[in-house]
């Protein structure tokens, strides 16, 4: 009876850190929302969102509030179970990753030994449900949109792991929070530079972003994957969207920039807690997110697989390889000194 | 009654009915959609048995490559006018003989091994031994040192069928535009800077 009841209190320990985790989240998706529309709007000379709230803040939670009441629309032909299952599983993935974040030493709810694999197994996962969401249309557009998508991901996907590769060399351990630790000296975008530029532009690809968001290309496919959702599937598949973004932002500053560490170990810097570090450099990265989409045209379909199975794949190859090498001639790998 | 083993008759339970749902339903996105709640729930096994490098393998191997080109083919069949078409009689026969060589198969194995339950901690939980590194460290210690050779053949192999793969399908087509970038960028010879005195012209 007495391990039940410790069970249990674990149980309801574990769903309290997944809520404390949850509505940071949430409060991130909205702002993140938010600056992306007004860094976009800056970088055209337009105001953005500037009626709803004090500088348009609250726009992102009324355009919530609108989609909730709003009709869900099941399209006729539509296979309605996996039309509606797909926004859920979409949504649910995004967040699940989410829980081996380390966002400051020690402060992580799952600190599990293959914390890198975990987010690479989910975020691989992230592409049922833009595939079940454009099959279950039952539509042309949403179909188009999501064969290029699922196509995109794959592609992309190969090109991460084996950035991923390298910087696990240089680590020794799969462990995120270890990852942050093995940049105590040097963060890794400082030896891995270009290996930081595949990472950068292949998450953007990775989470459909300007300019490679082909699958939601308005000019081609209407919305892509989207178009025959509305009201509350419709939010959940631009949550899922978003959260992905901020794990892409979270991932490029956990394995290149340093995690929660600060830039230098000195007094003033090292006071300040590790998590105010981790968000400041997550918001650089969307900073540099949204920039992107501010400024770079779309690509064409076949110059995005050119770039990600003949520039990109090749080139994290070659880095696995020099990598490895440097590290085993110069007797630099964890454990070999 | 702990809560790994309530997750294990969870993972089991959902494993067992998805498993049987692949073969069952009639729309085949379905099945194969099953057949990756199927996946997830093995690697939700694996991690039970602390072979959590094991887990994300699978999950990313089959789930996020192989499966995803199954649902890719299976997704653009056209199968709403074979559905009516099929008789299941009609596969009957062989489904039925595959099954039952497999069934002989389990069942020769079960006579041929007397299971031991003294050291049923070790079946259950096979990598019990290894706990003080990580699983991953001991699969690599392992792979790496005693099975290198297969570990590198099999590698060999794959490669080979991804060459073979590729040479199959490769066919060159006449009159295809394709942009090649090098060309593009390199505008030397291409593009002339001339300075133009106004009121005169150039000759082009």
């Amino acid at each position: 009876m007495n391990a039940l009841q410790s069970n249990i209190f674990e149980l309801i320990t574990i769903i309290f850190y997944c809520i404390l985790i949850f509505i940071p989240l949430l409060v991130g998706v909205v702002l993140a929302l938010y600056a992306d529309r007004k860094i976009w709007a800056a970088v055209q000379k337009r105001r953005g969102p500037n009626v709803v709230g004090p500088f348009g803040l609250f726009q992102v939670p009324a355009d919530g509030l609108k989609f909730i009441f709003k009709e869900i629309i099941l399209p006729d032909s539509a296979d309605k179970i996996v039309f509606l299952i797909a926004p859920i599983i979409t949504l649910a993935l995004s967040i699940a990753a989410w829980a081996v974040i380390p966002v400051q030493a020690g402060v992580v709810l799952a600190n599990i030994n293959v914390g890198i694999l975990y987010i690479f197994a989910i975020s691989s996962l992230g592409v049922y449900g833009i595939l079940m969401a454009g099959w279950s249309s039952n539509s042309k557009y949403p179909f188009f949109g999501a064969l290029r998508s699922a196509a995109q991901m794959v592609s992309y996907e190969v090109s991460i792991g084996f950035v991923i590769v390298t910087v696990l060399m240089c680590v020794g351990s799969l462990n995120l929070s270890e990852i942050v630790i093995a940049q105590k000296n040097i963060w890794f975008f400082i030896p891995l530079f270009p290996m930081f530029i595949v990472f950068f532009i292949s998450a953007l690809a990775e989470t459909n972003r300007p300019p490679f968001d082909l699958p939601e290309a308005e000019s081609e496919l209407v919305a892509g994957y989207q178009t025959e959702y509305s009201g509350m599937p419709f939010v959940l598949f631009l949550f899922g969207e978003y959260i992905n973004i901020l794990l892409m932002c979270a991932m490029t500053t956990i394995l290149f920039l340093g995690g929660w560490l600060p830039p230098i170990d000195v007094y003033p810097l090292n006071a300040i807690p590790g998590f105010v570090w981790f968000i400041l450099k997550v918001t650089l990265v969307f900073y540099m997110f949204a920039m992107v989409k501010a400024f770079v045209p779309r690509y064409r379909y076949d110059q995005l697989m050119r770039l990600g199975w003949k520039v990109f794949l090749p080139l994290s190859l070659l880095a696995v390889v020099l990598t490895s090498s440097i590290l085993f001639f110069f007797k630099l790998a964890p454990g070999m000194s | 009654m702990s809560i790994s083993l309530l997750t294990f008759y969870l993972f089991s339970a959902i494993l067992l009915l998805s498993s049987l749902m692949v073969i069952s339903t009639k729309n085949p996105v379905h099945s194969v959609l099953f057949l990756i709640l199927a996946f997830l729930n093995a690697a939700g096994i694996f991690v039970i048995l602390h072979a959590e490098f094991l887990a994300m393998i699978l999950i990313i191997v089959y789930v996020g490559a192989v499966a995803v080109l199954f649902l890719f083919v299976v997704m653009m069949l056209d199968f709403k006018t074979s559905l009516e078409k099929d008789n299941i009689l009609q596969y009957m026969p062989i489904g039925l003989l595959i099954g039952l060589v497999f069934i002989a198969e389990l069942v020769i194995v079960l006579i041929n091994t007397r299971l031991d339950l003294s050291n049923i901690q070790i079946l259950t939980n096979p990598l019990s031994n290894f706990l003080d590194q990580s699983n991953t460290e001991a699969i690599g210690s392992i792979l790496y040192t005693n099975y290198v050779l297969y570990f590198q053949l099999s590698g060999v192999i794959l490669l080979v069928a991804m060459v073979g793969s590729i040479v199959l399908t490769l066919r060159d087509r006449e009159g295809v535009k394709r942009q090649i970038v090098s060309e593009q960028v390199d505008r030397k010879g291409k593009i002339e800077l001339v300075d133009v005195k106004s009121g005169e012209g150039v000759d082009i």
